[in-house]
């Protein structure tokens, strides 16, 4: 069983926290029309991004598409090739990397490894000039923050990879950054400290109040962290929006297949009465309900996640819309879940995912079965690129 | 096989002469070929071993001559070194700085010297730094009043910075092309200026090729024979000297094997100490 830390009413507060949907909130980073090439290749293209006060932002994309770029020249490591980065209003172009207020989590860690633990979190402290008394109580105030209080006199390569990403955290918040920066902040742990972590990052980000901008290419982690997500791809940013949206309505194929499993229907529309609308495809004619369907004789793709599909033994009632029947080519049983690999057409496999809700199933469902495989009219998600 | 190797090295190519350096220390001076007795005598090895004592290095401690050399060396090693750390640190954390390309470049000029004899090297300096030299000849050029550098000590230190500069730019070259950057990455972002990334990161975490380029260095300068002999004016006083003195002009073998054998001994300290450190870096 999860234990219910004590903590302020975190549900309440994430449920009406979009000051993003306010026009009068003014964003507190905000990158206009961002590039940066190296040599002949493009890192970052013409990025333009406004991340709020007190947000978690998370910055999702495949390995090598400039999330880090990005990250780094908000924290002044590399310089625009164009475009602006402000930072509460003020255009950081000319402010060097020390002088800037936000701090980073880097993806080696970086620890210095002559520094002890105490020794490192203390670092930027001493540059800031703090009186020794005052680095001391801050150094046991973050050691006990982040559960290292045996560790201080530990030199960095004494310590667990998990400890190490503790003091690097530490580290970057015991100087109270504006906003603060991780780099795959997860990426190099086991994954259940992973999805422990997960939790204690959010937490550490509601308690601290600072703004948090962390960069991941594992979904999971972006939509467990964050309050909106900005999914990149080949150093521009393709959408952006919270985990729900980004999920549930992504805004093409690539946001969609990157962002977890999901099944593509190529059809044309047929009919368009908002919010319904007829497709035809090469497996059947779909119904469904999408205000956004482009008018009749469009190219389109239908897009249904597999756990928003149900599958059986037994056809359903004749007429029952979005019907498509198929054989069971494989199956993928993960304990909470089943996905069932379904052949509906010579070489056309979808996938449908299943609770397994009851332990014991009378007819469990077996390889080359025959299956019917639905979904509602409002299961999927109409795309047009 | 193969683990044996490195100690027929060391046993034929240092504890082998140095046992033989070391039964000559304890012999006495003789008007003989060789001078020194007793010769070694496979067929009375008792009687060999008796005739051999310490009085040599009565004599060593006797004589102020040695002592002052033995400590003139230290000075002169520990100046040197001090001045090579000084010049060699730049340089290497300039290498160390630089694009890849030319950093190789760079390397190559740094080992160029090698590639010429010693002695020819050391000569050159005689050429530059004599009196009527190419140093003088380009001061004497620009209106300026000659300087009497050679045969004295400072010409030793050029001598020295300059015959030792590779030993010590290029292992501190090699901690400091190691070096993460990212770590001076993350000292900027905590709030360092370049200046306190490079003494609070960058100059500690090359201590250990310090180390090492003061030891390369220091050690041989101080048996240091042909630059103080070649650059150094009668003043300067080097124990390498002193032993070659001993040797060929006064032949006296025993005090030479002696002193020779003393500076050895001195030299094991500095040597272990590093030794440990180097042990503590690697655990
Ligand atoms: N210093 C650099 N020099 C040259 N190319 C770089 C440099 N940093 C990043 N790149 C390139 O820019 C692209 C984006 O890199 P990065 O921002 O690290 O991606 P991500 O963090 O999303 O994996 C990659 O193709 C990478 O090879
Ligand atoms: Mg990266």
């Amino acid at each position: 069983m999860t234990t219910k830390a004590a903590r302020p009413n975190i549900g309440a507060i994430r449920s009406s926290f979009a000051p993003w949907n306010d026009p009068g909130t003014k964003p507190l980073v905000r990158f206009d029309g961002v590039t940066k090439r190296f040599g002949d290749q493009i890192a970052v293209d013409n990025v333009s991004l406004d991340i709020y006060e007190r947000e978690f932002f998370a910055l999702l994309g495949p390995s090598g598409c400039g999330k880090t770029t990005l990250m780094r020249m908000l924290a002044g490591f590399e310089t625009p090739d164009a475009g602006r980065i402000m930072l509460g209003g003020v255009d950081l172009a000319d402010t060097p990397p020390h002088k800037r207020p936000v701090n980073m989590m880097f993806q080696s860690y970086a620890l210095f490894p002559h520094l002890s633990v105490a020794g490192n979190i203390a670092f930027g402290l001493k540059m800031e000039g703090l009186k020794k008394v005052a680095i001391t109580d801050r150094v046991n105030e973050m050691l006990k923050l982040v559960k290292l209080e045996a560790y201080a006199a530990r030199m960095p390569h004494q310590l667990s990879g998990g400890q190490r990403q503790r003091v690097a955290l530490a580290r970057a918040i015991a100087r109270k950054p504006r906003v603060l920066l991780l780099d795959e902040p997860l990426a190099a742990l086991d994954k259940k400290l992973r999805e422990e972590t997960q939790f204690e990052l959010t937490d550490l980000q509601m308690e601290l109040g600072i703004t948090f901008l962390t960069v991941t290419h594992d979904q999971d982690e972006a939509m467990v962290l964050a309050d909106r997500i900005g999914v990149m791809d080949q150093g521009r940013i393709v959408q952006i929006g919270p985990p729900t949206e980004v999920y549930e309505a992504p805004n093409s194929r690539g946001v969609a297949e990157f962002l977890g499993d999901i099944n593509i229907f190529e059809g044309i529309v047929e009919t368009f009465n908002s919010p319904v609308a007829s497709l035809k495809s090469a497996d059947g004619h779909f119904k469904v309900v999408d205000e956004d369907c482009p008018a009749g004789g469009a190219t389109v793709w239908l897009a249904v996640r597999p756990e928003k599909m149900r599958i059986s033994p037994k056809a359903p009632p004749k007429g029952t819309a979005n019907v498509l029947a198929g054989e069971i080519w494989d199956i993928g049983y993960l304990g909470d879940w089943t996905t069932y690999i379904v052949e509906i057409g010579p070489n056309r496999l979808i996938r449908v995912a299943q609770a397994n809700a009851s332990r014991i199933v009378e007819h469990p469902l077996s390889w080359d079965d025959k299956v019917w495989v639905s979904f509602d009219a409002d299961a999927g998600v109409v795309l047009t690129r | 096989m193969a683990a044996i190797a490195p100690y027929l090295w060391l046993g034929m190519l240092f504890a082998f002469p140095f046992l033989l350096v070391f039964k000559l220390s304890l012999s006495d001076v003789a008007l003989s070929m060789p001078p020194y007795a007793p010769k070694f005598d496979p067929g009375n090895i008792g009687r060999f071993v008796r005739a051999l004592d310490l009085d040599t290095y009565g004599r060593l401690v006797s004589d102020p001559i040695y002592i002052k050399a033995w400590l003139s060396s230290l000075k002169i090693a520990a100046i040197s070194t001090a001045l090579l750390v000084l010049i060699g640190y730049p340089i290497a954390y300039g290498m160390a700085r630089c694009s890849s390309g030319s950093r190789q470049l760079l390397v190559l000029a740094v080992t160029l010297p090698f590639f010429t004899s010693f002695l020819i090297r050391v000569y050159a300096w005689v050429a530059i730094l004599k009196p009527a030299g190419i140093l003088n000849a380009g001061l004497h050029a620009l209106g300026l009043p000659p300087v009497a550098v050679m045969n004295t000590d400072a010409a030793v230190y050029i001598g020295m910075v300059y015959a030792y500069l590779p030993f010590m730019a290029l292992p501190l070259y090699a901690v400091l092309e190691k070096q993460d950057e990212s770590l001076i990455e993350a000292a900027a972002d905590l709030g360092a200026t370049p200046f306190r990334a490079f003494w609070t990161v960058t100059f500690p975490m090359s201590l250990p090729g310090v180390a090492a380029g003061a030891l390369l260095c220091f050690i041989p300068i101080v048996g240091e024979f042909v630059i103080p002999d070649l650059l150094g004016g009668s003043s300067t006083l080097m124990i390498g000297k002193t032993i070659w003195t001993e040797f060929f002009n006064n032949r006296d073998w025993p005090a030479a094997a002696a002193a020779a054998t003393a500076l050895l001994i001195t030299l094991v300290v500095p040597l272990m100490l590093y030794q440990r450190q180097q042990a503590r870096v690697l655990r």
